[in-house]
């Protein structure tokens, strides 16, 4: 897509999105305006232009400087209308949800619905009633599911592309192996795991049972409290690949020269690993362990194809059980109310991750990074 | 798994790292290094030069053949890589065995108790997984919407990533702000809205969004934006702006300087948003759960029409998991290394 005549090629790309988005017309501007009519009407909806469009007509300088104010906002245009078709919106319509008595009946008509309070938020976290009961049980199940899956994957990540930052032969091959299941489709990983822990004809009871005899009788592990432990191995086994592409392509940013410097200063493999290596990382990290438990703690798709419909109560995930509850009922009310809560903490997690990590992480690589470096210099 | 002697950049570096290698336990406590100068002489000399002027001259001789290759490893690292490069190669190699294997048996060979080494080998599934399930159409729908999808993503991206990286306008921290954190949104709070919009979308307009593929193709380019345009701009943030105002003075205007010149360097940034978005929608479960119909489901539910029967064909859904895996598997490897460069030029700065 990027070689050839961009021209043309740039020309029909944006068509698949007017033909659905509703409103085409700021999607095909975004293009065409610029090149064709500077200072025309195709500006209206970049809003805090400096001057008025119809300003820039005087003389050739002045439309420069609108054509210049004008194209970011043209620019982003598309990307805009999509930001508020699918997330802005929907997003502002499920928070308004969250307050209405949003049941069956009001599907196809919802702005009918009663408006219900707070009404929804009190049944969801109502702790003594059993669905704020099953949500505190779900919400505290992700958490651990979250901590857990995210802190192997982590460390899984981080040890193989540690490892394997310097050449050895097989090395490429073995890259290509670790990545394989994070290049899977979900579904076809997870699938393939669910047939690996079936009780009777599945590997890991085979393994366990059959010829280790580590077990009186086949366990399940599709059901029961085991589930749990099924869901983070096949949590961990898909993401720990992402952690080591992000930490791989990390590793490539180090100079050379630190690792020269503080080896003729005596430093042996284990010591730049631990001062050199792991310290540069820190950026790195500050990125990916908040991609990883936002991604994790979401998770929708793993639980939904191990255990179908129905997770076992002990691998209960907040996004299954909302979706379970809202669909299970159609009361789509509390479900919005629960996405609503949900979002809230991710906020405020994320909010508290981000201040406490920027506080720290910066001051202690560089002045690492210079001390190496000076050092060097010597 | 077996390794070869790390790093043997040249002639001169096997020469002296084969000493080092072997007195690495020693060296410690080896006197000033005199082996080590007799190497030295074969060494690059700005870093003999530099390893002289620290600490009085040749101290720890040993760690001068490490200078040039900083991870020539002593042996407990070498023994700890061997071990547990093993072990995880296991894990992240056993499910994949069994989706091979399990794929070419019989039906009543994975009905029983597993069996590594398969018992007898057929390519029955290969030629019965299109007829249990259409198969082939929830291909088709598949790469229809993935394809879309990320044609779109990348387009409206590079533009978005444009203005993001060479523009300043007012409102452009709230943009990206707000653009970034939609990405921590959990999906099932969009669901709902998202099902109910489509519905009256439908509803209002007769555009029948619900249950076709334009709504996903929607959805999920959507999905695949934010992370999209941070890249990019990362990408583009990489290439000096020098290559671009010279392609402006000389009256490519502003367009021309993006697609004659930062798409080009930028190549290896698409590309890998290109693979990104790809897999985003060949893989996503969530919405093609709720928005899709018999007509136009996608692969990712489609799949499990093999698990609704009274019985479970496992060794059809190993061959039909297996065969929807290894395009997108075999194009992920072979465009991983843009990937890894799209990913450092993006997220480290």
């Amino acid at each position: 897509m990027t070689r050839g005549d961009r021209r043309s090629t740039a020309a029909p790309a944006p068509d698949p999105a007017a033909s659905a988005v509703p409103p085409p017309a700021p999607a095909g501007a975004a293009k065409d305006a610029p090149r064709d009519a500077p200072a025309s009407p195709g500006h209206a909806p970049a809003p805090p232009t400096p001057s008025p469009p119809s300003a820039g007509r005087g003389t050739s300088a002045l439309r420069d400087r609108v054509r210049h104010a004008g194209l970011p906002y043209l620019l982003l245009v598309p990307a805009l209308v999509l930001e508020l078709l699918v997330h802005i919106v929907p997003m502002i319509t499920g928070i308004t949800m969250a307050f209405r008595d949003l049941t069956q009946e009001y599907i196809r008509n919802w702005g009918a619905a009663p408006w219900a309070g707070l009404d929804n938020f009190h049944i969801a976290v109502d702790v003594n009633a059993p669905v704020g009961e099953a949500l505190l049980r779900s919400f505290a199940i992700t958490c651990a599911f979250t901590v857990l899956a995210v802190g192997l994957a982590w460390l899984l990540g981080a040890t193989a592309a540690i490892l394997m930052q310097d050449t050895f032969r097989g090395r490429g091959l073995l890259r290509a192996l670790f990545l394989t299941p994070y290049a899977l489709p979900v579904y076809a990983a997870v699938i393939t795991w669910s047939f690996l822990l079936q009780r009777d004809n599945g590997l890991v009871n085979h393994v366990l049972h059959d010829q280790l005899g580590l077990t009186d009788a086949p366990p399940f592990w599709l059901v029961g409290d085991n589930s749990f432990f099924s869901l983070v191995v096949v949590s961990v086994w898909r993401t720990w690949p992402f952690a080591f592409l992000m930490l791989t392509a990390a590793l490539q940013n180090i100079p050379r020269d630190v690792y020269e410097a503080s080896a003729i200063d005596g430093a042996g493999m284990w010591r730049q690993i631990r001062h050199i290596t792991l310290p540069a990382l820190r950026p790195v990290n500050q990125v990916l362990v908040l991609v990883l438990f936002l991604w994790t703690f979401n998770d929708f798709n793993v639980p939904f194809v191990l255990f179908g419909k129905s997770a076992p109560e002990s691998a209960d995930l907040i996004s299954l059980h909302i979706y379970q509850s809202s669909f299970a009922t159609w009361d789509f009310g509390a479900g919005s109310a629960m996405s609503v809560l949900l979002l809230l903490f991710l906020l405020l997690v994320t909010a508290a991750y981000l201040l406490l990590t920027r506080e720290r992480a910066p001051r202690a690589t560089r002045s690492c990074g210079t001390r190496r470096r000076k050092r060097a210099h010597v | 798994m077996s390794e070869g002697v790390p790093t043997p950049a040249s002639a001169t570096s096997t020469a002296s790292a084969a000493p080092a290698a072997s007195t690495r336990g020693a060296s410690a406590d080896s006197p000033r290094g005199a082996p080590a100068a007799s190497t030295r002489g074969a060494a690059p000399d700005r870093l003999g030069r530099r390893a002289r002027r620290t600490a009085g001259g040749a101290r720890r001789s040993g760690r001068a053949g490490a200078a040039r290759s900083p991870m020539a490893a002593p042996v407990s690292f070498l023994w700890t890589r061997r071990i547990l490069l093993t072990l995880l190669a296991v894990f992240a190699a056993t499910p994949l065995y069994v989706m091979l294997s399990s794929s070419l048996k019989p039906l009543q060979d994975v009905t029983g108790s597993f069996r590594w080494i398969p018992a007898h080998l057929t390519i029955r599934p290969y030629l019965d997984i299109w007829e249990t399930v259409p198969l082939g159409r929830y291909f088709l729908n598949s790469f229809i919407v993935s394809a879309a999808a990320t044609l779109c993503s990348v387009v409206v991206a590079t533009f978005a990533a444009y203005a993001v990286s060479r523009y300043r306008f007012r409102g452009k921290r709230v943009f990206t702000v707000t653009v970034l954190s939609t990405q921590m949104f959990p999906g099932i709070l969009f669901l709902l809205p998202l099902f109910l919009l489509f519905v009256n979308i439908g509803n209002a307009t007769g555009i029948a969004l619900y249950g076709s593929r334009g709504a996903l193709i929607l959805t999920y380019m959507t999905f695949t934006l934010p992370l999209s345009i941070w890249m990019l701009a990362g990408y583009f943030d990489s290439i000096p702006r020098d290559l671009d105002e010279a392609a402006q003075v000389d009256g490519c205007g502003a367009l021309g300087a993006l697609f004659r010149v930062l798409v080009p360097a930028a190549t290896p940034g698409i590309v890998a948003v290109g693979i990104y978005a790809f897999m985003t929608a060949w893989g996503e479960v969530l919405f093609a759960s709720v928005m899709t119909n018999d007509v136009t489901r996608t692969l990712s539910i489609g799949l499990q029409g093999y698990s609704t029967q009274t019985e479970v064909y496992w060794n059809q859904v190993m061959a039909a998991s297996l065969v929807v895996s290894v395009p997108i598997v075999a194009g992920f490897l072979l465009l991983q290394r843009y990937l890894v460069a799209g990913l450092t030029a993006g997220s480290v700065k």
